[in-house]
């Protein structure tokens, strides 16, 4: 079985209910509304355009990804000549899918052992819960994971994590509060090395992207590691809250340069925000959704299929 | 992907030019322009298109004065409107009853926690004696969150470790605030989503109980067109009385600020700056304004370098200048106070104008590290007498800096022409303007 096996895994129904209980709380009848819009009409027109707009920037998919959207749809749809509304549905289903980018790495690639995972982002996204949640992905699927503290800063963070290592059963390193995070990155990996572990997951304090020192340590904690593991770490996950606006940009670009950031994961779901902004974010810095968190619990962790959300972003009924 | 509003108006204005009167023809294209600029500082797209249609009708045929462009007359209206909008009537918190109760209830990671250790130790300050009370019984680690702060500020934290009860927690804690003669309780909760029926029951089940006297809605700074929602699902439920803003000190836009204002109607009463217990600040409309609207904030920046300047330094560096005896060390040494004062681009944002020359420009903080670096290869003696660097030691001192004989006496020349400058500056006194402290006077 591949390290990452469980990210083929099928959605259980009660996972499937869940995601789609969260992303289709607020917008009932979406395409509804642009249904009628379209009603009886051969082709897109301002009304069905403007519906079109607010669904997209209610659901904080932002002006600039919204127009390139908008545009690509006229296109398609003065090319394509289509007729009825479900095919215009499902062009614009596809306009916008295409726009996220698909993972690049092949999940079923054991070769890297361990596989280092540094976990980062701003205050509060929920990066310490995506942990939890993953390690217990991977644990589940007979994997040796080791957790490190590197959040040594903010109030009980070292004690939330260990709570979480105890939860899931997975080993845990820590140098206790106020500890240099680096060395507490660099000795995580040392021990997942020594102890043969599959994955090491590293815990960061939350941090907001406009604090030059802060995002200095960052460098610095991902460049500290790389000495015991050349490649580590493998995966710089960013964490985005769904219910962040346009400001996730600007998180995407500075965690970008300061660690490289390699995939996304993106929390909150389960609430009645679209965290729409993924859509552009992934366009414009080439970086693929991993992850999306559909609430506090250790299973509420789901693998990020494009085409599922896009479908939620339209979901009809409440 | 961020564009200044100031920018874009500055082009949507473009379209009004030349013409003597706002009229709808001309006004069209710098309303749609000002919607955009709203939604993308996350404004909610419904109260975007309110806001504008307020703003249309008040500039509708308005007249251009010759003094003033068609387009600063528009930012003027914008931002007026704008600053009523987030202001308005607003109530300190109330602190009476004994104990006066404070409810804190918000969205997972808003900040709720650490804003209750703030204004703990905020109340505190005022000579009271508050109580923390833990009622976030879900979280896990939330409780020794609460207790770490609650040590830091020296406040007491009332816990119930194993029970998960927050109603019954909370009624303990009024109980045990009595018997201590603390007159303030500030209740913390757990995260919860204003859709989570159960949780919210909850909430609801603790304002029944013990009746607080204020209910403060805690809400990130970057929150996005959900804010809306959010904010009326807990109003509906709670009625609060206050919004707390947190995060402020990232660099978003806060549009979230008009949309739960005009939502909900409540006054936002605290800003969260920082993650530190002393990062607490009172909410100013017009600065908000200009925040969103992306006008930079003179106000701010002068604060800003009045808190981080040292004055003594700025006045021995000062007399040096005119003295005309300011040498390299002297140099190196304003470059670090500039350095404490922030952020350079955040700084520079701030000036009206510069933020949009700035816009796409890197200036990190490393913008001064190869100065820095080059200095600091310098002898003392040669820092205080720069004319003193011949070839050889130019060569050493740009070996000992990893820099170049290039740089080195690009930075030479530099210093020499701004050793020229402050000659000048000393004979036509403009020196006392450019003085912090003077501006802090005025
Ligand atoms: N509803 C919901 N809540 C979540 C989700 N993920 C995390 N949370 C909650 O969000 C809050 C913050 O989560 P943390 O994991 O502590 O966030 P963090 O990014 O580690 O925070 P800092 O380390 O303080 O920056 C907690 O109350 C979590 O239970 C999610 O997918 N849905
Ligand atoms: N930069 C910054 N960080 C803040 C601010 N307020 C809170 N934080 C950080 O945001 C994260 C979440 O803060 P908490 O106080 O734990 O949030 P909470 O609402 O209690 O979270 P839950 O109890 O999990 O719902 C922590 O990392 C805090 O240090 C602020 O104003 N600025
Ligand atoms: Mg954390
Ligand atoms: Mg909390």
């Amino acid at each position: 079985m591949g390290i990452f096996s469980f990210l083929k895994k099928e959605k259980s129904e009660e996972e499937v209910q869940k995601l789609d209980q969260g992303l289709e709380k607020t917008k009932s009848s979406l395409f509804g509304k642009l249904s009628r819009a379209l009603l009886g009409k051969s082709k897109i027109d301002d009304e069905f355009l403007d519906e079109l707009e607010e669904i997209l920037i209610t659901s904080d998919v932002g002006v600039d990804t919204t127009l390139k959207i908008i545009e690509r749809i006229e296109e398609r749809a003065s090319k394509d000549k289509f007729i009825n509304s479900t095919e215009l549905h499902e062009l614009l289903k596809q306009e916008i899918t295409e726009l996220l980018v698909a993972n690049r790495r092949d999940d079923n690639d054991t070769s890297v052992k361990p596989y280092v995972i540094m976990v980062v982002g701003v205050n509060g996204v929920g990066k310490t819960t995506t942990i939890g949640k993953l390690a217990n992905k991977f644990k589940s699927n007979g994997l040796n994971v080791v957790l490190g503290a590197a959040d040594t800063f903010r109030a009980a963070a070292v004690d939330q994590l260990k709570i979480w290592s105890d939860r899931v059963g997975v080993d845990f390193v820590s140098k206790g509060m106020n500890a240099d995070p680096a060395s507490v990155a660099f000795d995580t990996v040392k021990h997942g090395q020594e102890q043969n572990a599959d994955v090491i997951l590293i815990d960061t304090a939350g941090r907001l992207h406009n604090k030059v020192n802060l995002m200095n340590e960052l460098s610095k904690i991902k460049r500290v590691m790389s000495k015991v593991i050349p490649d580590a770490p493998h995966e710089v996950l960013l964490v985005l809250d769904a219910s962040t606006g346009q400001n996730a940009f600007e998180q995407a670009k500075q965690f970008t340069a300061a660690t490289e950031v390699t995939a996304l994961a993106l929390t909150k779901l389960d609430g009645t925000a679209k965290g729409g902004v993924v859509i552009g974010i992934s366009d414009q810095f080439k970086v693929p959704v991993k992850y999306i968190g559909v609430g506090e619990q250790v299973n509420d962790l789901q693998v990020f299929e494009p085409r599922s959300f896009v479908d939620s972003l339209f979901s009809e009924d409440q | 992907m961020f564009e200044n509003l100031s920018l874009k108006l500055d082009k949507a204005f473009q379209t009004l030019k030349g013409q003597g009167k706002i009229t709808e023809i001309n006004v069209a294209q710098t309303v749609k322009e000002i919607r955009r600029a709203l939604v993308d500082a996350d404004v909610s797209y419904s109260i975007a298109k309110d806001f504008t249609n307020t703003v249309r009708e008040k500039a509708m045929g308005q007249n251009v004065l010759t003094s003033v462009s068609p387009g600063q007359l528009m930012t003027k209206i914008v931002n007026d409107e704008l600053t009523d909008l987030l202001g308005g009537a607003t109530s300190p918190i109330q602190l009476q009853g004994n104990p006066a109760i404070i409810l804190i209830a918000g969205l997972q990671g808003s900040g709720k926690t650490t804003f209750s250790g703030k204004l703990a130790k905020h109340i505190k300050s005022k000579g009271k004696s508050p109580l923390l009370v833990a009622g976030d019984v879900y979280r896990p680690a939330a409780i020794d969150q609460l207790k770490v702060l609650g040590e830091q500020i020296g406040v007491e934290v009332y816990t119930e470790d194993g029970s998960k009860d927050p109603v019954g927690i909370a009624e303990n804690a009024i109980k045990h605030a009595k018997r201590n003669a603390n007159n303030v309780v500030i209740v913390d909760t757990a995260g919860r989503l204003g859709i989570d029926e159960h949780m919210m029951n909850e909430i609801s089940n603790v304002k029944k109980a013990v009746q607080p006297q204020e209910i403060l809605f805690v809400v990130d700074a970057m929150t996005g067109q959900d804010a809306v929602n959010t904010a009326k699902a807990f109003n509906d439920r709670l009625d609060f009385n206050g919004v707390v803003l947190t995060k402020m000190d990232g660099d978003t836009r806060g549009g979230a600020a008009l949309s739960i204002k005009s939502v909900v109607n409540k006054p936002i009463k605290f800003i969260s700056d920082g993650e530190k217990m002393d990062a607490l600040s009172v909410f100013h409309p017009d600065r908000m304004a200009g925040r969103i609207l992306g006008m930079g904030d003179v106000v701010s920046l002068v604060e800003k370098a009045q808190q981080n300047y040292d004055e003594q330094e700025a006045q021995r560096l000062q007399k040096k200048m005119r003295r005309n005896t300011f040498d390299l060390d002297d140099f190196l040494k304003q470059l670090q106070q500039i350095k404490k004062m922030g952020n350079l681009k955040d700084l520079m944002g701030m000036i009206p104008g510069v933020g949009k020359a700035i816009k796409d420009v890197d200036i990190s903080d490393d913008a001064f590290k190869g100065i820095e670096a080059i200095i600091q290869s310098m002898t003392p003696l040669e820092r205080e007498q720069p004319d003193l660097i011949d070839g050889s030691r130019r060569k050493r001192i740009a070996d000992g800096s990893g820099s170049s004989v290039t740089e080195v006496n690009k930075l030479l020349k530099q210093f020499g022409e701004m050793k020229k400058m402050m000659k000048n500056l000393n004979k036509g006194g403009a020196m006392g303007r450019m003085n912090p402290a003077a501006m802090r006077r005025r």
